[in-house]
């Protein structure tokens, strides 16, 4: 491909918080009919970046030029009618407006001021055609799944005379014919000459769509590379900035026996329990020092089992005992006294109270189990926060900041550390590693094995097999709200096999 | 192509959807239906309840309440509030009683009192967007503020005897045998300007986009300051209009007209189906939910033996059930 000009440059860009330097002279530089990939771990700034780029965020240093020319954005607004098109990871529609309505909301076609509601509607079925989505543009947006939000989201993009489309994360929360689909929509993009910022967390993604890279660490650019010229090794040490010897215990670390294990009383074991309209009956038992994987679709019913053992939802069928005692779980405090804890799947607004500080996320747990009429002291506070941010090597170190102001990987590491300090006998771990990056992925993998080495029972769920396998001892399948199958990970076990089970709803 | 056949459970408010009436219409629909009942109830029960004139009567008594339940409208459908309302509307009707009783011609104390009412407003909406203050407190604080100053004009009743003012309020305007007053003409004009504003235009449309999800709005690249001070702007002028209604139907100033009346405002909006979280709602449901505060009142004093206070037992009533159908409907939303 020849070396054209390139359509936006952003040079010098720098951007600090309360606290924290996110970005420190950042250059970006975007070519039209290219898909450009944005790399880094969590924490490395693109977030950032991102909303520098789109007008969210003022940048303290640093200029940005289009086309030639020097810009400075206001706000979205203005990105938006410079040409600069934004899809953000959290699917930011109005889930109370029609279909149609999200996507051309701001820059509906009028009429001597009056919204065509029928162009509106034409308009909206055209670009929904584009992406192959057949749905009703006049029903309302919250009633549909993520993946539609999602590819909703991306019509909007597309609909504005972009020049620029950023799709911050947008393959996060869509399976794989969905990703195909919205690669070949990002391959006529490039085509029409749109220059596509392209962040997300999966290499084989990158490699797959990008033509080019910029690799961000610790708010600095290491790097910019042509894709075809870095090898997914290097690029991960470029990302990282250390060896790949975490990722590499991991990934060559044998596979876990399940002979390994004596299996005597289950800490934890589900005996025919289900809630109508959520998951069908199940049994299921999670023994000490075990890690269970739970695999299945996106909506399959891994998080619905997760609430029922934590008590968030109430069964209305079965029973659940804890040591081979049977208790009754009236809500997640009773499941914390058993000794249950529960990482949920969305850790922003489930799970970390991002105004509070690290130090005060982390001990809220704890707290709720000793009741508020005895306080932690604030030295014993300390030295537990200081223990888990050391241990579970949260960055920046410094627990008196907002959780707000760190990244996914960190704040993920947060609400492991205020479970890992009530010591639970369960930890029940929702998609823990998603939209996180390699070196953090590597870590809370490694992680878990050293928990269940230490003795404790994981339920660990996942959409990556890779993973689920990797560290579980058995594996229990779920397809449409029902738990189809168990398997032993024994040496035949393949993520073949795996998907067999969901696909034909038993064992292959 | 995406799978949608995938449901949740089904929730109360499906279980209620005997006819198929899409999910975001169902509260209006309610309400409306209540209504039926209610007038159904009348009819049977007293006799002359079915004359027509009973029914016009409704939109004459409170045609202020309704001019006033359409800014609320707007300020809900944001996620917001305005307590200041009531407040407002006793104000505008000390001044404008002031002002004519020192001489101004009508000309010009109608503007002023109207502009007066939007200045109210635009400065709670700046209050509210530019210092992060809830709405709550903000119009709080204007509610406290106007009634002050009603005080301040002064602490006794001003009587209206212009006569631009008195012929107004004395116009019927006759068809068939039936008549309505000026006040009604005003009052459904505003509504279907409101309601042509909020169906049909960007602002409107920005209103429920504001009310869905602010920060999802502002990423959108809608402008959500200027929408969130506009109805608050909006609300204050729909008060001083409302004050203006009530002058003609009162022929008074007074700070003790309309006290407590930012509630019935919020009640009539709520019991009309907009959801107090914002974004959902239709202005047809607050004409609904304001005749149906009309009606209880008109009820009541058919049956003659129940003290007027019931008005606000059958409110309060009607209040729970409407905020638990809405519980039932935005969970389906989740």
């Amino acid at each position: 491909m020849p070396e054209s000009e390139p359509l936006l440059v952003m040079r010098g860009i720098g951007k600090r918080f309360p606290g924290v330097v996110a970005l420190d002279g950042v250059d970006l530089r975007l070519f039209p009919g290219e898909v450009h990939a944005l790399m880094g771990e969590n924490g490395a700034g693109k977030s950032t970046l991102i909303k520098v780029l789109t007008g969210a965020y003022h940048h303290d240093q640093g200029d940005i030029s289009l086309a030639g020319e020097s810009v400075a954005f206001a706000g979205p607004h203005q990105a938006r009618q410079a040409g600069i098109s934004t899809v953000y990871q959290e699917i930011n529609l109005c889930p109370n407006l029609s279909v149609a309505e999200n996507v051309l909301i701001g820059r509906a076609p009028t009429r001597f001021g009056r919204i065509r509601w029928s162009a509106v509607r034409r308009r909206a079925e055209e670009l929904l055609d584009r992406l192959h989505l057949n749905i009703d543009v006049g029903s309302d947006l919250g009633t549909h799944s993520i993946a539609v939000q999602q590819m909703v989201a991306i019509a909007r993009a597309l609909d504005v005379d972009a020049k620029v489309l950023v799709l911050d994360e947008p393959t996060s929360s869509l399976d794989a014919s969905e990703v195909d689909q919205l690669f070949r929509v990002m391959r006529g993009l490039k085509e029409e000459g749109i220059a596509v910022l392209f962040v997300t967390h999966f290499l084989d993604q990158v490699y797959e769509i990008a033509d080019r890279m910029t690799v961000l660490r610790n708010g600095r650019r290491v790097g910019e590379y042509r894709t075809a010229e870095l090898s997914q090794l290097d690029l991960v040490a470029a990302m990282i900035g250390k060896d790949l010897a975490v990722l590499e215990d991991i990934e060559e670390a044998p596979r876990r026996e399940v002979a390994v294990l004596e299996r005597g009383t289950p800490v934890v074991s589900a005996d025919g329990l289900g809630r109508a309209g959520a998951i069908a009956p199940f049994s299921l038992a999670i023994h000490k020092g075990e890690v269970v994987g739970l695999a299945g679709l996106l909506g399959s019913g891994r998080t619905e089992v997760a609430r029922l053992l934590f008590g968030a939802d109430r069964a209305d069928q079965g029973q659940i005992a804890v040591d081979g005692e049977p208790v009754a779980l009236r809500g997640p405090q009773s499941a914390m006294r058993q000794k249950i804890a529960y990482c949920p799947e969305n850790r922003r607004t489930d799970g970390l109270v991002e105004e509070l500080t690290v130090r005060e996320n982390i001990i809220l747990a704890l707290q709720a189990d000793r009741g508020w009429a005895r306080p932690v002291p604030r030295g014993k506070q300390d030295e537990l926060v200081a223990r888990y941010v050391r241990a579970l090597d949260i960055r920046p170190a410094d627990p008196e900041i907002p959780v707000r102001n760190l990244s996914g990987g960190n704040q993920q590491k947060v609400l492991l550390a205020r479970w890992l300090i009530t010591e639970p006998k369960l930890m029940i771990l929702d998609e823990p590693t998603r939209g996180i990056d390699v070196g953090a992925k590597a870590e809370i993998q490694k992680l878990v094995v050293e928990l269940s080495d230490g003795g404790m029972a994981v339920l660990f769920i996942s959409a990556e097999l890779e993973e689920v396998l990797r560290l579980s001892h058995k594996v229990a399948v779920l397809r449409d709200r029902k738990l189809v199958a168990e398997l032993d990970n024994t040496d035949g076990l393949d993520t073949d096999r795996v998907m067999a089970a969901i696909a034909s709803g038993g064992v292959a | 192509m995406i799978d949608m056949k995938s449901r949740p459970e089904q929730t109360v408010a499906e279980r209620l959807r005997v006819i198929p009436v899409r999910q975001k219409y169902l509260p209006v629909t309610a309400t409306a239906v209540l209504l039926a009942l209610m007038y159904g109830l009348g009819v049977i029960n007293y006799p002359g309840f079915s004359d027509t004139q009973i029914v016009l009567n409704v939109f004459i008594d409170n045609a202020f309440l309704l001019v006033v339940a359409v800014g609320m409208t707007f300020v809900i459908l944001t996620g917001g509030i305005d307590l200041s309302v009531g407040s407002v509307v006793a104000l505008t009707t000390m001044v404008v009683a002031l002002l004519l009783e020192n001489g101004w011609p009508a000309a010009v104390v109608l503007p002023v009192a109207l502009l007066m009412g939007a200045t109210i407003g635009f400065l709670m909406g700046l209050m509210i967007h530019y210092f992060d203050v809830q709405p709550f407190i903000a119009t709080l604080a204007g509610m406290f503020l106007a009634r002050g100053l009603c005080y301040v004009i002064s602490t006794d009743s001003i009587s209206i005897d212009n006569p631009f003012w008195v012929s107004v309020a004395n116009a019927q305007l006759w068809f068939g045998g039936f008549f309505i007053t000026i006040s009604v003409l005003i009052a459904l004009a505003v509504v279907l300007i409101a309601a042509y504003v909020l169906a049909y235009t960007t602002f409107g449309r920005d209103v429920y986009a504001v009310g869905g999800n602010p920060q999802s709005a502002m990423l959108m690249g809608l402008r959500v300051g200027r929408t969130r001070i506009a109805v608050y702007t909006i609300s204050g002028l729909c008060s001083a209009l409302g004050g203006v209604v009530l002058s003609f139907y009162m022929l008074s100033g007074y700070g003790l007209h309309a006290s407590g009346m930012e509630l019935d405002a919020i009640a009539a909006v709520v019991i009309g189906g907009t959801l107090l979280t914002g974004g959902s709602g239709y202005l047809f449901g607050t004409v609904l939910g304001v005749l149906v505060l009309g009606l209880i009142q008109t009820i009541i004093t058919f049956q003659g033996d129940l003290s007027s206070w019931w008005t606000k037992i059958f409110i309060g009533l009607f209040l729970f059930v409407f905020i638990v159908l809405q519980r039932a409907v935005t969970r389906r939303r989740r």
